[in-house]
């Protein structure tokens, strides 16, 4: 008998080992609409933002921003309005979430009515906060029916662009909470339970640090959905006080004073600043438990 | 930290899901350092009346008292019962260290007493050196082993197991069923331990509580149980595996379609519908005709090493299931022979 060497697969047979065959066209869609409507529109706006309208160093107008106050603090408006709305969103999300996991009669209708916000769409939601905390709207009726004597002066306010985001931004954060808390092990807490863990301890050292890192993700994305505001800043804040936030100032930039490369540089900043908070959360996530949250570990 | 008991009183507990009731009156007293085994498949009720032990359920109906004192008002947490999940439940984000030491911490136990008492718990379960791991990098019988030893760490009144062994393989469960009994007997727990494996429950336990749509067929030791089933249903249970519609002809005589067989009568039967109950470990392939004889056409026969599993049918159609010897083959048509005092005769 003789042994001969083995025979060496095909290229075609090759490839498809390292998962390259022709189910790799269904991509291709994606991709297009990737790029062409992604990757291309940012890289241009990236590139705009290092060519200054009146000329000079590609650095001038990232210069201008951070010299000029009342550019540069539009990203402390911004984070003072992102940081507590999107912390406001996730923790009360929390306790609702946690009374709502499970199966119960009316939970369908319930969470139907919490996530509805999603669907109207931030200019409504601020319009009809507008109508609703005006002088004359219903909240301040209310009041006066009940004796106050004049209407609060709730519109235009720092909080009640606050209260727009939360309205917005709580229906994503309880969803995804809800969600994250469905993926802990019920049994968990009842072990913890027959071992002496009264319920503020079972929360405490059992379903808080399995939750904690789905909390970060849920931060991060209503924290995003809230730094980038724009209509509720503009309708029911100050826009040129409180809550002149980045995209006021990116806007005014570009579609006011025509400066589109202005306009780019404050959006390429705003971008930088979501991916530094974002960056410091998820590091603070990657020292969590991040494993399996069902029962057999 | 807890002391022993003498007595639980399971009076008369029952749980309703809606209209649904998974448990119907469990009347069931259970002595300190017993070991009692409840059992029966899955939707019996076995494991509400464990979760209603343990606090995890509210009771419906009826009391729990411990030496007189109801325990069933009481919150999980301020049982002291310990409890195995059936999913083992272990803290995936703790490592077993801390699995173990969880009950320990919550009960404030000083750090020089917990961890001695860990230590003694990962060696009593063989763990020692899987201390700093995490339950997700155990195989299953470790993982079993860590949530046994995080019950059992608290030296708990009563320690409460639902199916531990259902997620193990077979090897593996025989290994952890002696583990559990050898730990219930040094340590001198008490222990309730639901399972559906009647094999495992007359191993493990002193006494066997047999349910079925939440209501008690029979209490009794592993003996009474396995020899004098109280009923067909528990008989079925027990491995009486031919359970044939038969009609009483005299009081210890029954006859099924093309046989008559002579048995014990179980229920006082006189007349009328009968289930004639036998295992096939108890049939035999006989030469003549005689007594107890019955003849049948051999369909299925699977090898099992000495013996034989054959599944034959009956003139009626029934299946006559046997465990024999004898080398039969598909196709055969045989005499069996069922010795009539193996023969139980219940009510349908």
């Amino acid at each position: 008998m003789t042994v001969t060497a083995p025979e060496r697969p095909s290229l075609k047979h090759r490839l498809a080992e390292r998962g390259v065959d022709r189910t790799l066209l269904l991509l291709v869609p994606g991709v297009l609409f990737v790029v062409l409507l992604f990757a291309y529109p940012v890289l241009y706006g990236l590139q705009l933002s290092f060519q200054p309208a009146e000329g000079g160093s590609p650095f001038a107008n990232y210069s201008t921003f951070f010299s000029d106050p009342y550019l540069a603090d539009t990203i402390w408006t911004t984070l003072r309005l992102a940081i507590p709305a999107a912390l406001i969103n996730v923790l009360a999300s929390i306790p609702i979430a946690y009374r709502l996991r499970g199966r119960f009669r009316g939970k369908r209708f319930l969470t139907t009515i919490l996530v509805v916000p999603i669907t109207l769409g931030t200019v409504l939601t601020a319009e009809g906060l507008k109508q609703y905390l005006s002088p004359v709207g219903w909240f301040n009726r209310i009041l006066m029916a009940l004796g106050m004597d004049e209407p609060m002066r709730l519109v235009p306010s720092w909080t009640a662009v606050l209260f727009s985001l939360i309205i917005t931004g709580f229906p994503f954060a309880f969803l995804l909470t809800l969600s994250y808390l469905s993926g802990i092990d019920p049994t968990l807490e009842q072990a913890a339970a027959t071992l002496g863990a009264d319920w503020r301890r079972r929360f405490r050292y059992i379903t808080l640090p399995l939750l904690a890192p789905g909390l970060a993700i849920t931060f991060c994305l209503t924290f995003v959905l809230a730094f980038s505001v724009f209509p509720s800043a503009y309708l029911v804040g100050l826009p040129q006080g409180e809550t002149r936030v980045m995209s006021i100032a990116a806007y005014e930039a570009a579609f006011r004073d025509g400066d589109y490369p202005m306009g780019s540089t404050i959006a390429v900043i705003m971008a930088v600043v979501m991916l530094v908070v974002i960056a410091l959360v998820l590091a603070w996530r990657s020292r969590l438990y991040r494993g399996a949250t069902g029962g057999k570990g | 930290m807890n002391t022993a008991f003498a007595e639980l009183h399971i009076d008369h507990v029952s749980r309703a899901f809606g209209e649904h009731i998974a448990l119907r009156e469990l009347d069931l007293t259970i002595k300190g350092g017993e070991f009692v085994a409840l059992l029966g498949p899955s939707g019996c009720g076995k494991s509400t009346a464990l979760n209603c032990l343990a606090g995890l359920l509210p009771l419906t109906g009826g009391q729990i008292l411990m030496d007189g004192k109801r325990v069933d008002t009481l919150p999980p947490e301020k049982r002291g019962f310990g409890m195995v999940f059936q999913n083992y439940a272990l803290f995936p984000h703790m490592s077993v260290r801390r699995n173990v030491a969880f009950g320990l911490s919550m009960r404030k136990v000083a750090r020089t007493e917990r961890e001695r008492r860990v230590d003694e718990a990962l060696r009593l379960v063989q763990l020692t050196d899987h201390a700093a791991k995490f339950p997700a990098q155990l195989s299953g019988g470790q993982q079993q082993r860590v949530a046994i030893a995080r019950a059992i760490v608290l030296e708990p009144r009563l320690v409460l197991m639902d199916e531990p062994l259902s997620n193990l393989d077979a090897a593996l469960r025989l290994e952890m069923r002696s583990e559990i009994r050898r730990l219930h007997q040094t340590l001198g727990l008490t222990t309730v331990y639901v399972t559906h494996d009647q094999e495992e429950a007359l191993a493990l336990a002193d006494r066997l509580v047999v349910l079925r749509d939440g209501l008690v067929q029979q209490i009794g030791s592993p003996e009474e149980v396995y020899a004098h089933p109280a009923n067909r249903y528990v008989a079925g249970f027990m491995g009486y595996r031919n359970l044939l519609p038969v009609a009483m002809s005299t009081s210890d005589t029954v006859t099924g379609e093309g046989f008559t067989l002579s048995g014990v009568n179980r229920d006082g039967l006189t007349e009328g519908a009968a289930v004639a109950a036998f295992r096939p470990t108890d049939v035999t392939v006989a030469d003549t005709e005689g007594e107890n004889t019955v003849r049948a056409a051999v369909e299925i026969v699977e090898y099992h090493g000495r013996e034989q599993a054959v599944e034959a049918r009956l003139p009626g159609g029934e299946a006559l299931h046997v465990r024999t010897e004898s080398r039969l083959a598909p196709g055969d048509e045989v005499l069996f022979h069922v010795p009539r005092e193996r023969v139980l005769v219940f009510a349908p």
